[in-house]
């Protein structure tokens, strides 16, 4: 029983990564209808901006925030210098763009820090917790299922709550309307991309100490974070947000339950992808688009 | 006498052709202009031209300040709320974040509750669906909340774009009496857009007759009920000869 809540407890961290990745994946598929295949690579360069910073003996958490901030920008930039440009592109092209966008990113974390592993400080202390008497679990892990938490309460309150929150779902919902209400959608889509960022970041910095970093970090995650968002409803914050979660308990049951499952783990969040696409195309809680007329 | 809105010589295009030829209408303060014409003669354009959606050339005033080629967000800002075709309400949307938006670019955030009251006041079936997401809406409730919404940001002019579109005519009956109401209670002046002239002709104080991108008649709406124009245009001729605009 123990061995099962230290999985579950395990699980949970890791969707909690994944659930805020899927999120900073569907912020940007709702105001856009596309799916930023750099996400994983951003946040992974991020993490490596967190990295220099702690090298240069900033205190890990004001490295963080700093990083966060730093991505926010970063991402704004990019998302007007790159992206802007194909806002009427066709499908393919912008996917196109992403897969550039993956792999320059990629590239470029790899010609800075080069290809080596690096350990990555963990923003909690290194020891344990001992939450029952024979159930500990390591302090980064239960910080990393606390930071994720608080980052998705504030989004959803910032969201559901703020006046700029508001504008920013009503961006993502019809360019034409926000328009003709005196919202600037342009500012919106930038500052969705800097919100995307900025997340990503912390998932990046809560992964690294777990995964360690190098530029090839980002893939796993953005695979595991996409399966969520489908399988939650990749037009619905909650429904991928929760998808996240059910992907990373899932992942941590097959590695400790099913006989050589962490060598075939990524497998499940492939599987999952197709199934719910076959099953379920919308997702758990993904709108099927009602609309009377 | 001074107007909402004044459109000198405006010309636009959807960058492939040119829909509207050099267009000259003045919208009174107060009360109901209605912009009349067959599928195709370019009343959508003209709206769409006025809140800035498209390229347009020439010289619109509001309230006597110009307002030509500034952007849609501009213009709304400015007390244009557009009640565009097709409704655009945010369908993901509850009907409260709806109407929430409407009062975006409100002057006084304070007067939202007063907004609100009125607005539920005029449509109390919106009321019932505060919580309902708008995409499930009845397409009469829908437009009710197109309007609603425009009515939150206090605006000085309402473009409507064929309210009456797509509904039953009881629903359209009893719109245009809210309509009616909204007119004469707010002080607010209205630009509707309509293909069924009868009925905007009984709701206006003054038409005009728009024909293949051309104005060809205006006056008040009891002269252009009598217009022998707006019986061609009415009785749907325009519309053959509008088909290829």
């Amino acid at each position: 029983m123990t061995f099962f809540l230290e999985q579950l407890i395990i699980g949970l961290s890791s969707g909690g990564i994944y659930a805020i990745m899927a999120l900073a994946l569907v912020m940007i598929y709702k105001s856009t209808g596309h799916v930023n295949l750099a996400q994983g690579e951003m946040a992974v360069f991020s993490t490596f901006i967190a990295w220099t910073l702690v090298q240069m003996d900033v205190p890990i958490w004001p490295a963080i925030l700093l990083t966060v901030a730093v991505s926010f920008v970063g991402a704004i930039v990019l998302e007007r210098v790159v992206v802007r440009p194909f806002a009427k592109a066709d499908d393919l092209v912008v996917v196109a763009v992403f897969v550039g966008l993956f792999l320059s990113i990629h590239s470029l974390a790899g010609a800075i820090w080069n290809y080596e592993v690096k350990p990555f400080p963990s923003a909690f202390s290194d020891g344990s917790i001992s939450l029952m008497d024979d159930l500990s679990i390591r302090a980064h892990t239960l910080g990393s299922l606390l930071t994720t938490g608080a980052v998705l309460t504030a989004v959803w309150f910032f969201f559901r709550y703020t006046r700029l929150g508001l504008a920013l779902r009503a961006a993502a919902d019809n360019h034409e309307s926000s328009r003709l209400v005196g919202i600037n959608v342009s500012v919106m889509l930038a500052l969705g991309w800097g919100l995307a960022a900025g997340i990503g970041a912390v998932a990046g910095v809560m992964i690294a100490p777990v995964t360690f970093l190098d530029p090839g970090m980002g893939l796993a995650p953005l695979i595991f974070a996409l399966a969520g968002a489908l399988l939650g409803g990749i037009t619905s914050p909650f429904g991928a947000a929760l998808g996240g979660l059910i992907v990373g308990v899932l992942e941590a049951m097959v590695s400790a339950y099913v006989p050589y499952g962490i060598e075939f783990r990524e497998l499940i969040a492939l599987m999952l992808i197709l199934s719910v696409l076959l099953v379920r195309p919308a997702g758990l809680f993904g709108e099927i688009v009602t609309r009377r007329v | 006498m001074k107007h909402a809105l004044e459109l000198n010589n405006v010309t636009a295009s959807y960058g492939h052709g040119s829909i509207l030829h050099g267009i000259d209408l003045a919208v009174p303060e107060g009360g109901v202009t209605a912009l009349l014409g067959a599928n195709g003669a370019g009343k959508t354009t003209t709206l769409r031209a006025i809140c800035g959606m498209i390229e347009t050339h020439g010289e619109v005033r509001l309230f006597g300040e110009e307002i030509t080629g500034k952007s849609p967000e501009a213009i709304a800002r400015m007390g244009v709320a557009h009640v565009p075709d097709g409704r655009g309400t945010f369908s993901s949307l509850t009907v409260m974040d709806n109407l929430r938006l409407g009062a975006f670019t409100a002057k006084k955030r304070g007067n939202f509750q007063r907004s609100l009251d009125r607005v539920f006041d005029y449509f109390p079936r919106l009321k019932e669906r505060v919580g309902q997401h708008a995409g499930t809406l009845s397409g009469g409730e829908q437009q009710m909340l197109a309007i609603g919404r425009a009515l939150m940001a206090e605006p000085r002019l309402i473009l409507l774009d064929e309210p009456s579109i797509g509904l039953a005519p009881v629903i359209v009956k009893q719109l245009f009496e809210i309509l009616d109401q909204i007119a004469r209670d707010a002080g607010v002046s209205m630009l509707l857009v309509e293909q069924n002239s009868n009925l905007a002709l009984k709701l206006a104080s003054n038409a005009a007759l728009l024909e293949v991108g051309n104005l060809v008649a205006r006056g008040t709406a009891k002269e252009l009920s009598q217009n022998q124009e707006i019986a061609r245009a009415y009785l749907g001729d325009v519309a053959a000869e509008g088909a290829g605009a």
